[in-house]
């Protein structure tokens, strides 16, 4: 797999997304930098899942549009968009029974169609999808029988085999450990360095995705309001403007980027009775 | 270290990569293709079984003579007549419930949501009754009405469950069906028949009412659509990946829960203008294939099962008691009760509702 040479763009142009109702997504323009990794955050129901469902067509914009490489993704047909831009949705679930090889196999389904049907290429991206997330001793168990984190794992998989040059991934880390999560966001750094696949991600934790991010995105009430490096970007005045809560950004002992560290009520109480006890009576 | 070479291999895997992959993934088509194989032999004997064996018992040199034509007295009636036609409504009628079955299961992605349990069958019966009654409709005017009838109730549980999800799809559903067999029952009673056959038919299902034209149309329609259950098994194994995954993986979830529903309908209500809405075949049929084929769906081994289902609950019905011939549909339905049961109270014990 080489480094692509012409990493593929996705840009959202002035778009409003939304369910029934008002909408939760108004007037959002975001580029993806081609062939880095985003990682968008924001507070519970800021919109950051809904940006990525309007980004991969899972919900169609009501104005606005989403550009692959310059062309509209809602006139592309749907199985050509699926060989080009791949999602896994949040928290998503497996038929019962289904085996491991079988479900990453399914990442195959927009290569074929009624004419071509499953080939040596297709056994090769399973093959290749599997090793890349550490799952191919999985391959003839079923997805039921597995722990949180191979499942998840497997996941990733299926949307490797789609072998597309855009990846969504919505809060892939969801129920994983903190050893799982680091192992999931570095496989996909390596796709992304490996083949210069272009990414996107939704993730809870701040300092992961500072730590993993090209390309950060914070969001509030449905509208983008800082982007850029992490460094540049991740400051105790965002922190507070993003979530309301008090934190204190120091460099991160590992990497230098950006770790957010909260302030929180019980750290104030413990300072305040720390000093009442060393004070001279 | 790089965390993509640290991968665990079993041995063997990092060489052969795609053709080890191909390994496991035809493990389970071998298994299928054995099972189907199997229950292909096993659906072939009942069938024989049905025809060869009862109150009247043929040899099969005899058999082989009545079908190149020859007249043997008694026996060229009851065969021609009326065990083989029977038999062939049986394999037909069983292997399109089954598949009806099997994709609504799969597609609703819950074993409750069968054609026969959430009213669709029930519909067909209903429509097929009052054209009968009410407009003395004959041949493929009745099935005309029972296809009508299933997809009007599919369309009107459709609609009166929108935004209540799967489980409400389902009790809507199962209230249609209880107010479908009413209908049934008050239409039977408003005709003059008073035939205690018609009514069993039209309730739980008999192959009683074979012949030929039935089973020449039943065959005729299921050459049309049970071909169309192959592309439909594609887009269902996208669609039990759930709607954003599938949609994600290119499917049009749209498009492909319309057609597998007009497919499913119509593979429920044809057979019910036939011989009745066998009782819980459709229910039965697709999770026993997958208890079957190792947890895998597998629409063709449903078909297969479904005809299984019919053919031994006809031998039971018909010779289990000496003298009285029972229709189908009891022996499934005294079947199927149970395991519905046994789902009802699983599906509620681990919390993912009816």
């Amino acid at each position: 797999m080489a480094l692509n040479s012409h990493p593929t763009r996705l840009s959202a142009r002035n778009i409003t997304l939304g369910y029934a109702g008002a909408p939760i997504v108004q007037g959002l323009s975001l580029e993806l930098p081609a062939g880095k990794v985003s990682y968008i955050v924001g507070a519970n129901a800021c919109g950051k899942s809904t940006l990525l469902r309007g980004l991969a067509r899972l919900l169609s914009a009501r104005s606005g549009a989403v550009l692959l490489n310059g062309a509209d993704i809602h006139r592309m047909p749907t199985r050509a968009l699926a060989r080009e831009l791949g999602i896994l949705p949040q928290a998503p679930t497996a038929p019962e029974g289904i085996t491991v090889s079988e479900l990453v196999g399914r990442g195959r389904s927009p290569h074929q169609g009624w004419f071509r049907q499953w080939t040596g290429a297709d056994d090769d991206a399973v093959a290749a999808a599997l090793s890349v997330t550490g799952t191919l001793g999985l391959a003839g168990r079923t997805v039921d029988e597995l722990s949180g984190g191979q499942r998840q794992r497997v996941w990733i998989a299926m949307a490797l085999a789609q072998e597309t040059e855009v990846l969504l991934l919505d809060e892939p880390t969801t129920y994983l450990d903190l050893a799982h999560q680091v192992e999931v966001l570095d496989v996909v750094s390596e796709l992304n360095a490996r083949r210069g696949t272009t990414v996107a991600i939704v993730l809870h934790d701040l300092n992961l995705a500072a730590r993993y991010a090209d390309h950060l995105v914070a969001m509030k009430a449905g509208r983008v309001v800082a982007e850029g490096k992490p460094e540049a970007v991740l400051t105790a005045a965002l922190v507070r403007e993003v979530f309301g809560l008090e934190s204190v950004v120091v460099p991160d002992p590992v990497t230098g980027t950006p770790l957010v560290v909260p302030l929180g009520r019980r750290a104030a109480l413990l300072g305040a009775g720390a000093s009442l006890a060393g004070a001279p009576a | 270290m790089s965390v993509l070479d640290k991968a665990q291999l079993p041995a063997g895997a990092a060489v052969l990569g795609g053709a080890w992959v191909r390994e496991r993934r035809k493990a389970p088509r071998r298994r299928r293709a054995w099972v189907a194989g199997i229950l292909g032999a096993a659906v072939a004997g009942l069938f024989f079984a049905n025809v060869l064996l009862g109150s009247y018992t043929v040899t099969v040199p005899d058999f082989l003579r009545l079908l190149g034509g020859a007249e043997i007295p008694g026996a060229s009636f009851i065969v021609m007549e009326n065990k083989l036609p029977q038999a062939l409504l049986g394999l037909l009628a069983g292997a399109s419930f089954g598949v009806a079955g099997a994709i609504f299961q799969a597609m609703l992605r819950n074993p409750l949501a069968s054609p026969d349990i959430i009213g669709i069958s029930y519909g067909a019966s209903a429509a097929a009754v009052a054209a009968i009654v009410v407009f003395g409709a004959r041949g493929a005017g009745v099935s005309l009405a029972a296809m009508g009838g299933a997809l009007v109730v599919a369309v009107l549980i459709t609609w009166l469950a929108r935004g209540r999800g799967g489980t409400g799809l389902i009790l809507v559903g199962i209230g249609a069906a209880a107010f479908l067999q009413a209908a049934v029952t008050f239409l039977l009673s408003r005709a003059d028949t008073g035939n205690a056959r018609d009514v069993m038919v039209w309730l739980s299902g008999s192959l009683a009412p074979a012949n030929w034209q039935r089973v020449a149309f039943l065959a005729a329609a299921l050459l049309v659509l049970l071909p169309l259950a192959g592309p439909g098994a594609r887009q269902l194994r996208g669609l039990a990946l759930g709607a954003d995954t599938a949609a994600g993986l290119g499917f049009n979830v749209p498009r492909a829960r319309l057609l597998l529903t007009l497919l499913g309908v119509l593979l429920a209500a044809l057979p019910t203008a036939a011989a009745g809405p066998i009782a819980f075949v459709a229910f039965l049929s697709g999770p026993i294939a997958r208890r079957l084929n190792n947890g895998a769906p597998s629409l063709a081994v449903a078909a297969l099962v479904g005809a299984g289902i019919v053919l031994a609950g006809n031998l039971a019905a018909v010779n289990a008691i000496p003298r009285v011939s029972l229709p189908v549909g009891v022996v499934t339905g005294a079947l199927g009760a149970p395991f519905l049961l046994w789902l009802l109270i699983s599906s509620n014990r681990s919390n993912q509702g009816g």
